[in-house]
């Protein structure tokens, strides 16, 4: 009945699992405790568990990306201080459980926390940018975001029964094969990235589409604001990247579970085809995060310069070009797998060449702060804070892609710091500026901007305090993923990290601060005229929050930015004539296949086989059940629409 | 494409002549209103979009296979284990298949539910009968101890001809739903739309199937 799960599986076998355990749990059944406490499973339900509204969609992702950034940083905050006190003398971590956080961490903040915060901007940005009532498909928009939190879910819940993979996020064979890790820490692993994958696949497939055929008439491709373009290079790269993670990870489940010899050592297997399949789609991965980052500070920059992008087309093409390029760069990260000095060289140039494009983008975001009339806002400090510390991370990128360098780094903390350098200023302070920016949209009123500047603070100084020294470690010659760290001449900058890593932790406490003051004085913060920040692009023609249509008329597009040319010229947007407004009938049925992934996958983690055919019979009736549906949607009543119009012509400056 | 264009006002659903007129200058003219046009164009475009990613889902299997097809270790190689007659007739019943899905199509967009129903029947007898043969095949390596643990070279045999079976498979529980719709909806529009992507469904695995033949089965017997 319950397969392999025993009493055994769960945490009361280390002091540390079980405290880990319990936060879970209690976080979780303090949540559920909030929730009744203030009667809110009616509002839950109606406004967000069932709803096919992007927007809604879109914030559920982000208060996922959140939690689970809260928890890869607590991983985070254990690495830093199990190596500190192991080159001091005794770590607190046994080295197996020292390797389950590093993994976790990885696999939490690429695929849990980076993934999900990416979907939930688009999500809510994109049909606004493009003048849309919603995505193209809404239905399967929330499929996307329930599978992803199902996928979290089987993470989360690795820590209370079971363990996680010990096999660091990218889980290469032979060690994540069943001979040596013959528990179920992988197989969550494979469950949760196989679900997620499909998850990220159906999201790219959706803003595709969206994109091709959602955009407002007259926004021709080259008047689709930067962010836009950065989504669909993005969601591209989804299409084309994704299937090499689906089948790396399947086939790795297959020679687990079947004992089958993709990636086995013997019997004709072969160990590098994994790496391979990995990074094909590994590599491409950071860029489908760092692009929308890329367009939200264009977004940003643009607005609070009070000028148009710098360099509109040639924006466009770098986008372009490393949309193609990053996917010819993946065996960088395996130079030493002994391919020909031909193959790397190809490869290392093609890495050199990607910082090209990426270096005109940085150009470009600083012409157009010259000579504009720039306004400090807080997505302003977060924007500049990447320019500087990305140009750094970039540089030692392209160390990297020099063969004979990567040699000697490899695989040390230097490695370490490159990425953690683009991928925290890169992307993630690119999330945040978004998150920071578009706030009041979402909400009607704005985010406290003292917070704000804590935050960023503490996250600049705490980022660099904790992976500068991690370059000067890697070259002493530190290893990445060291348990235990017996050279006591590493500790005085094993210590400066830990002191950065707090210091981030006191970043991540003021965001929460934040959010908790802005929401307390959200009296004195109401965004009144749905442009608080004088925007550029069509999200802030409509009212915030905006209504469930978001455009009552849809708006024409005559050039780039033609929102704020027609505040410029003083003069309206024009709208197309009104008409009856159609919207998807909300559904249960997307969270009962979300949480059908979850059971699924937990099934097939622990070989409960009968929930396994259950969970899998359940997922197939829903979807045949849907196939029935021939209209999904309800037409919404025109007096709510007269209303929306109402509204926003009655606003200072009568824009709509 | 539109109601424009063979006289017929927006909204009204063709029938008969009228519709069999249509059909012929447009195959997609069956389905109605400017509205569901774009809904239709969307949802195609979508399920395109979804069979470039699927594509490289086989291309990778095609790639993994390539790479472990000397991997044979101490198992039993391609040319002692492949048959050929069995692919060509694996190849003869698929390829039929989407001749007659082809046909389901034109019957449905001309509005004839009963050759619709009568095609969709017999496609599904020959995507029957591929499956049929295909899992004899499997039985017999089975028996021979050539299952995919035998060998790299036979687990990436396995993924790839085995993912092939059961995209096969989903495209017959497709195929039945969409019987069931015939039934209960009839050539609706958003019938005829699901049966268009569908089609395309089956279709994309005939050319995939074509990649297995070229890649697996005749070099494996030629070895």
């Amino acid at each position: 009945m319950l397969g392999r799960l025993t009493y055994d599986s769960l945490p009361f076998y280390s002091i540390i699992a079980f405290g880990g355990a319990a936060i879970t749990v209690g976080a979780g059944l303090a949540v559920i405790g909030l929730i009744t406490w203030f009667r809110l499973w009616g509002w839950l339900w109606k406004n967000y568990l069932t709803t096919l509204d992007h927007k809604r969609i879109g914030i559920m992702y982000i208060v996922v990306a959140l939690v689970m950034l809260v928890r890869g940083f607590i991983d985070a905050l254990m690495m830093r201080g199990q190596q500190m006190a192991s080159a001091s003398g005794h770590g607190f971590l046994e080295g197996d459980h020292f390797q389950q956080v590093f993994s976790a961490h990885g696999t939490i903040m690429i695929f849990f926390m980076a993934t999900p915060f990416m979907a939930g901007l688009v999500n809510f940005v994109l049909p606004l940018q493009l003048g849309a009532r919603d995505v193209a498909f809404p239905f399967m928009n929330a499929l996307s975001f329930w599978l992803t939190a199902g996928a979290a879910g089987l993470v989360l819940i690795s820590l209370v029964i079971g363990v996680f993979s010990t096999a660091g996020w990218v889980g290469y064979p032979p060690y994540s094969g069943v001979e040596r890790n013959p528990g179920v820490g992988v197989d969550y692993w494979v469950w949760a990235l196989f679900i997620s994958g499909f998850a990220t696949t159906m999201t790219g497939i959706n803003f595709v589409v969206t994109i091709l055929k959602h955009r407002a008439p007259g926004m021709a491709y080259m008047r689709m604001p930067i962010f836009v373009w950065t989504v669909l290079c993005s969601s591209l790269i989804i299409l084309i990247a994704f299937p090499a993670l689906t089948v790396a990870v399947a086939l790795l489940g297959l020679d687990r579970l079947f004992l089958t010899h993709f990636f086995t050592a013997d019997h004709g297997g072969n160990l590098m085809n994994f790496t391979n399949l990995f990074w094909m789609w590994g590599h491409p991965e950071v860029y489908l995060l760092v692009l929308p980052a890329f367009g939200v500070f264009s977004e940003v920059v643009a607005t609070f310069s009070g000028k148009k992008i710098y360099g509109y087309s040639a924006m466009v093409k770098a986008t372009v070009i490393i949309m193609f390029v990053s996917m010819l760069v993946w065996l960088h990260h395996f130079f030493t797998m002994g391919a020909s000095a031909t193959v790397n060289a190809v490869f290392g140039i093609a890495t050199m060449i990607i910082g090209v494009p990426t270096g005109l983008k940085i150009f470009n975001w600083m012409f157009t702060m010259y000579r504009g009339r720039v306004r400090f806002h807080v997505s302003m400090y977060w924007t500049l804070g990447f320019m500087v510390l990305f140009v750094i991370g970039g540089a030692t990128g392209v160390m990297h892609a020099i063969v004979p360098v990567d040699y000697n780094t490899h695989n040390t903390a230097f490695l370490v710091a490159h990425f953690h350098n683009m991928l925290v200023p890169g992307v993630l302070f690119g999330y945040v500026a978004g998150y920071m920016y578009w706030f009041p949209k979402a909400f009607g009123f704005t985010l406290n901007q003292k917070w704000g500047i804590r935050a960023f603070w503490g996250w600049a100084i705490g980022f660099t305090l904790a992976f500068m020294p991690l370059y000067a470690l890697g070259l002493m010659g530190l290893p990445r993923r060291t348990a235990n760290i017996y050279d006591p001449s590493f500790l005085p900058l094993l210590i400066v990290a830990f002191i950065g890593a707090l210091c981030v932790l006191f970043g991540i406490v003021a965001l929460l601060v934040q959010l908790y003051v802005s929401v307390r004085d959200r009296a004195q913060n109401r965004d009144l005229t749905g442009d608080p920040w004088d925007g550029r692009s069509l999200e802030w023609s409509i009212p915030s929050p905006p209504p469930a249509f978001n455009f009552a008329r849809i708006p024409i597009v005559d050039q780039l930015d033609a929102f704020a040319e027609a505040k410029r010229a003083g003069r309206k947007l024009q709208y197309e004539p009104a008409g009856p407004v159609d919207l998807p009938v909300p559904t249960i049925v997307p969270m009962v296949m979300g949480v059908s992934a979850f059971l699924l996958g937990f099934a097939a983690i622990w070989y409960m086989w009968w929930l396994f055919v259950l969970s899998f019979l359940v997922m197939l009736g829903a979807m045949i059940g849907r196939s029935f549906v021939d209209h999904n949607e309800f037409r919404v009543p025109q007096r709510e629409v007269e209303a929306g119009l109402r509204t926003a012509a009655g606003r200072a400056g009568g824009v709509q | 494409m539109t109601g424009a264009t063979t006289g017929a006002k927006p909204g009204a659903t063709l029938r008969g002549a009228e519709l069999r007129a249509a059909v012929a200058e447009n195959p997609m003219a069956g389905l109605g209103t400017a509205t569901s046009h774009r809904v239709h164009s969307e949802r195609a475009l979508g399920f395109w979009v979804y069979l470039m990613s699927d594509a490289i889902i086989f291309a990778v299997l095609f790639s993994n296979y390539g790479v472990l097809t000397f991997g044979v270790a101490d198992g039993p190689t391609a040319h002692e284990l492949f048959s050929l007659s069995r692919a060509a007739q694996e190849t003869a019943l698929l390829l039929l298949s989407s001749l007659t899905f082809g046909l389901v199509s034109y019957s449905a967009l001309s509005g004839q539910k009963g050759r619709a129903m009568f095609w969709l029947i017999v496609t599904m007898v020959l995507g029957a009968g591929f499956l049929a043969l295909e899992l004899s095949e499997f039985r017999e390596m089975f028996a021979r101890g050539a299952g995919p643990q035998a060998s790299g070279f036979l687990s990436g045999f396995f993924a790839l001809v085995g993912t092939h079976g059961l995209h096969v498979a989903v495209g017959m529980i497709m195929m039945a739903v969409m019987g069931v719709q015939f039934v209960v909806k009839g050539l609706t529009e958003p019938v005829l739309s699901r049966l268009y992507r569908v089609g395309l469904f089956w279709h994309f695995l005939d050319l995939v199937w074509i990649g297995i033949f070229s890649f697996v089965y005749l070099p494996g017997v030629l070895s």
